[in-house]
């Protein structure tokens, strides 16, 4: 049954080439309903696989399955190959489940567009990109689907490209990606110049990059160089500072693609390869993993910070995703991948849901993404509403909802990591930002859903908002469902029913930083958050919705401290300067010496043919010469 | 006798290269082939010193003197003058430098000019074997060892005729004696 | 004249000669503008070539050099025929030609 996993990036694959030959044909929405069953069949066959996986037992759960010989160079035998293994499946999991549940919304959502087909082409060829990224053996398959799901990215996000806007953004999406592969591939460089192998795990063709004998062969000092260098690239395409600022201007793009790329599973990957790579970190210097825990916590407070004073419904949301995969990163530093992947799936579920939740609000209030123009929109969206509020409790970290759990998790690791005093900062940073997702995400939800309505119904520019169709409420029923029964992957009472922790434990075990805590500490955390974020709702329902506090949305958050203005006046300013000398440089040295070579030729030749005087007499007289050295040589050698 | 001959064939080849007029030069030439037949018979060469006189200075110069006279080039030539910068000093500087590098190589041969010869001995046959003639020795190797050469050479000689002619003849209309404008007719047509 | 054929005149002093009269050819060639004087010098070199092969003949008792000297007599003779067809047609078309106006391979 394990066999059957090429299967999975096989049908969404498929379903691009069927699309992009006769898309056109099928039609709306025939075409949407085959992409979506294409999608749904990878996600039956992971549950398949996923059983085949579970029937085996715990220590024996990695199989590759190797389809050819991809890349035979000399020592190096690439291969395409898939990895199954506790870690993929579950990535692969979600990746499909809410990936069809994506595609079932956006039959509803792209109705009457005229590019309807094309939508669904990305949309299977991202598919299949991303679940290639997760279940490559190797790096190279990875990179794969990791410059695959890139270029989906920038195809979906300029989407619709008429808008010049869009069109840049997706550009900028694609270079800030660039910039983060730049790593990835300086790191399969050094991966191979000194370990001489990319696979992950040794399958008797390649060694295992990631085996516990190779990793005792390699220095510290390159094994740090070879995560940093990933984690770059994880920096690049999970959008953490500095490389974040594609991420607000994606939502340029249909709301199904923010919510399926840029908050489910395109942006995971980043912390995807770094638990995948985790016995590197763990081989190499502590100040890496410090590293990434910092720039982690950094990320998600920042970004916290510009939610607070967005007023575009989609832009809260992409600074939210920016912050909560902040966490992730802070639980990958903090050694606690079990968390960070925990995370990944409650954030798939209720990031989804609030994505979907604000494409539902936008489709009903024909394409007005302004909050300030919205208000009590729940008496018009009641499943909307509903399941809204259901994403906004679980980001919030109100328990029993996934969120509180998975968020908690990562808290806690923080907390009692045990270093230095760094991780109770990076622990307080956390707690901050918690406090400042639920403050942001109530205010959206009051903004939109409760108080006065603040839309026109008269007039040239009246609003009817209506509730969506079937195929949109659906997914938002089911990953509203999710959102509160989530937690039940990993609830922390007893070890028994940690279920993701004991499922991933051969995958990270050797990597997991463990730490005893009490449980009374633990327990006390949990519930000071939960309390404190509970009055940070309370704060936003007295600012937005009584209106008896003073908004505090200050104008340096609402340009997201004006980060795109700096970078673009470096760039316009002293980088275009810089640029222009470097261009000069070129043409003056490099070009210069080219044509200097051409140059030198033409002076020498037109030097030379002064001796081709045309009298017969002078060349006599150098056959002469020629005799005489000749004769000379002859000589000379006697000597 | 071998220093009148060298006298002779010294004065002949000065007298070649200094002459103004060209008749003058020609003759000149004559007295040193003769000198080199001379040479050839002391160096017991008889066929060839015969081949020699009747050859070079019978067919070769006359056909030297044949062509002075067709074209009227028997102008003294102006020998003061140089119109090649440079020219003399480097072809007498040329001309002493070989020489001092041949007479080098002897030197180095044999360091008091005694015998300078070091190659193979006797390698196409012996010049002194009593048994044969000069002439019949010479005639059997050039028909036997020799023969491809001589057929070659023979080719050779047709081929000459052949240019010779072709070089010589006049093509119709094109070219003319001194004294008649040459008419270009591509240069007409163009104009 | 007693001490003249006293001397005892060995193979060096003809190649000396040979050399000579070789140098002297090539001198002129360089240094002579009418174009029948040249191909006389190069007779001259000829010459000097013929004498030596003929000396070297006599002195490795090889009657090669002799077999030799007989094709270079050939050959110059060709040569001549040849280039005397070809200073009759340069003349004709400039009358008073000398070697340096055929100077069109000026480069």
């Amino acid at each position: 049954m394990v066999d059957l996993v090429w299967l999975i990036p096989a049908l969404p694959l498929a379903g691009f080439l069927v699309l992009v030959v006769f898309g056109r044909k099928l039609g709306e929405p025939l075409a949407g309903w085959f992409a979506t069953l294409m999608c749904g069949g990878a996600f039956v066959t992971a549950v398949i696989v996923f059983a085949g996986l579970f029937d085996k037992p715990e220590h024996d759960r990695r199989v590759q399955q190797i389809l050819f010989e991809w890349l035979p160079v000399g020592s190096l035998k690439v291969q395409l190959g898939f990895l199954v293994d506790p870690l993929s499946i579950t990535m692969v999991l979600f990746v499909t489940g809410v990936g069809t549940l994506i595609h079932l919304y956006s039959i509803g959502y792209m109705h009457g567009d005229p590019k309807f087909s094309k939508f669904f082409v990305y949309l299977n060829l991202f598919a299949f990109s991303m679940l290639m990224l997760v279940l490559g053996n190797n790096l190279v398959v990875t990179f794969l689907g990791w410059e695959g799901v890139g270029a989906c990215s920038y195809f979906l996000i300029s989407f619709w490209f008429s808008n010049e806007a869009n069109a840049s953004a997706g550009k900028k999406a694609f270079i800030t990606n660039r910039v983060g592969d730049w790593g990835f591939m300086l790191a399969m460089f050094l991966a191979f110049s000194s370990v001489g192998t990319l696979t992950y795990f040794s399958n008797g063709t390649n060694a295992g990059l990631l085996d516990a004998s190779t990793l005792g062969t390699i220095s510290a000092y390159t094994a740090t160089a070879i995560a940093a260098l990933l984690f770059i690239g994880a920096v690049g395409k999970s959008a953490q500072l500095p490389l974040y600022i594609w991420l607000p201007d994606a939502m340029a793009g249909p709301t199904p693609v923010s919510a399926l790329i840029h908050a489910a599973t395109m942006v995971t990957s980043g912390v995807y390869l770094m638990t995948r790579v985790s016995p590197l970190l763990h081989t190499g210097y502590s100040w890496l993993p410090a590293l990434i825990a910092v720039i982690g916590a950094l990320t998600a407070l920042f970004a916290a910070t510009i939610a607070v004073a967005q007023n575009d419904i989609k832009k809260v949301l992409a600074y939210s995703t920016v912050s909560q995969l902040g966490y992730m990163f802070l639980a990958v530093g903090s050694g606690a991948y079990v968390a960070a992947i925990f995370h990944m799936v409650t954030h798939a579920f209720f990031k989804a849901l609030l994505f979907l939740g604000a494409g539902s609000v936008i489709h009903g209030m024909h394409d007005e993404q302004d909050m300030r123009r919205m208000g009590g929109l729940r008496k018009y969206m009641p499943v909307t509403a509903v399941t809204f509020i259901i994403g906004w409790l679980a980001i919030a970290g109100i328990p029993p909802f996934a969120g509180f759990w998975s968020k908690d998790d990562i808290l806690l690791a923080a907390w009692a990591h045990g270093g230095t005093a760094l991780w109770k900062v990076l622990w307080f940073v956390g707690f901050v930002t918690a406090l400042l997702t639920a403050y942001y995400m109530s205010r959206q939800v009051f903004m939109v859903f409760f108080g006065k309505e603040r839309f026109e119904t008269e007039g040239d520019h009246a609003v009817h908002p209506h509730e969506s169709p079937a195929t949109m409420l659906i997914p938002l029923v089911a990953l509203a469902s999710l959102s509160l029964l989530g937690g039940g992957l990993n609830l922390p009472f007893t070890n028994s029913i940690k279920f993701l922790d004991r499922w991933l434990t051969p995958v990270v075990e050797a990597s997991q930083r463990s730490f005893d805590i009490a449980g009374a500490t633990q327990t006390g955390l949990a519930i000071a958050t939960a309390v404190f974020c509970a009055v940070a709702i309370v704060v936003a329902a007295r600012v937005y919705l009584q209106h008896k506090l003073d908004p505090v949305e200050p104008e340096v958050l609402a340009h997201a401290w004006y980060v795109d203005e700096t970078i673009t006046s470096f760039a316009g300013g002293p980088g275009e300067e810089a640029f222009e000398k470097v261009a000069e440089f070129d043409r003056g040295i490099i070009d210069g010496a080219v044509n200097g070579v051409g140059e030198l030729v033409r002076t020498g030749s037109s030097k030379l043919r002064l001796a081709q005087t045309g009298y017969v007499r002078n060349y006599a007289l150098g056959i002469a010469v020629g005799a005489f050295i000749l004769v000379g040589l002859f000589l000379g050698r006697a000597f | 006798m071998f220093a009148i001959a060298a006298v002779i064939i010294i004065a002949g080849a000065v007298g070649v290269v200094l002459s103004a007029n060209p008749v003058h030069a020609a003759l000149s030439l004559v007295a040193t082939l003769f000198g080199v037949a001379v040479l050839f018979v002391a160096q017991h060469a008889d066929f060839l010193a015969a081949v020699q006189v009747i050859v070079y200075a019978g067919a070769i110069v006359v056909l030297f003197l044949f062509v002075i006279m067709l074209l009227g080039v028997d102008r003294a030539e102006d020998l003061d003058t140089e119109p090649l910068v440079g020219q003399r000093p480097a072809a007498i500087a040329a001309g002493i430098a070989i020489l001092a590098a041949v007479l080098t190589g002897f030197w180095l041969n044999n360091r008091d000019f005694g015998g300078v010869a070091i190659g193979a001995r006797s390698v196409a046959g012996k010049l002194s074997d009593p048994a044969e003639e000069n002439v019949a020795k010479l005639g059997r190797l050039l028909f036997t060892d020799y023969l491809f050469a001589f057929e070659i050479t023979s080719v050779l000689l047709v081929i000459a005729v052949v240019a010779a002619v072709v070089l010589a003849r006049r093509a119709a209309g094109r070219e003319t004696l001194e004294g008649e404008a040459t008419t270009d007719k591509q240069v007409e047509v163009v104009e | 004249m007693t001490l003249l054929a006293d001397i005892h005149t060995t193979d060096t002093w003809y190649l000396v000669l040979g050399a000579l009269l070789f140098t002297i050819g090539s001198v002129g060639l360089m240094v002579r503008r009418n174009p029948l004087v040249m191909f006389m010098c190069i007779e001259l070199m000829l010459n000097a070539v013929n004498l030596t092969f003929v000396t070297f003949a006599r002195s490795l008792d090889d009657v090669g050099g002799q077999v030799i000297v007989f094709f270079v007599l050939v050959v110059a003779a060709a040569e001549v025929v040849v280039g005397l067809g070809i200073i009759v047609a340069l003349m004709r078309r400039r009358p008073g030609a000398t070697a340096d106006d055929v100077a069109t391979l000026k480069g």
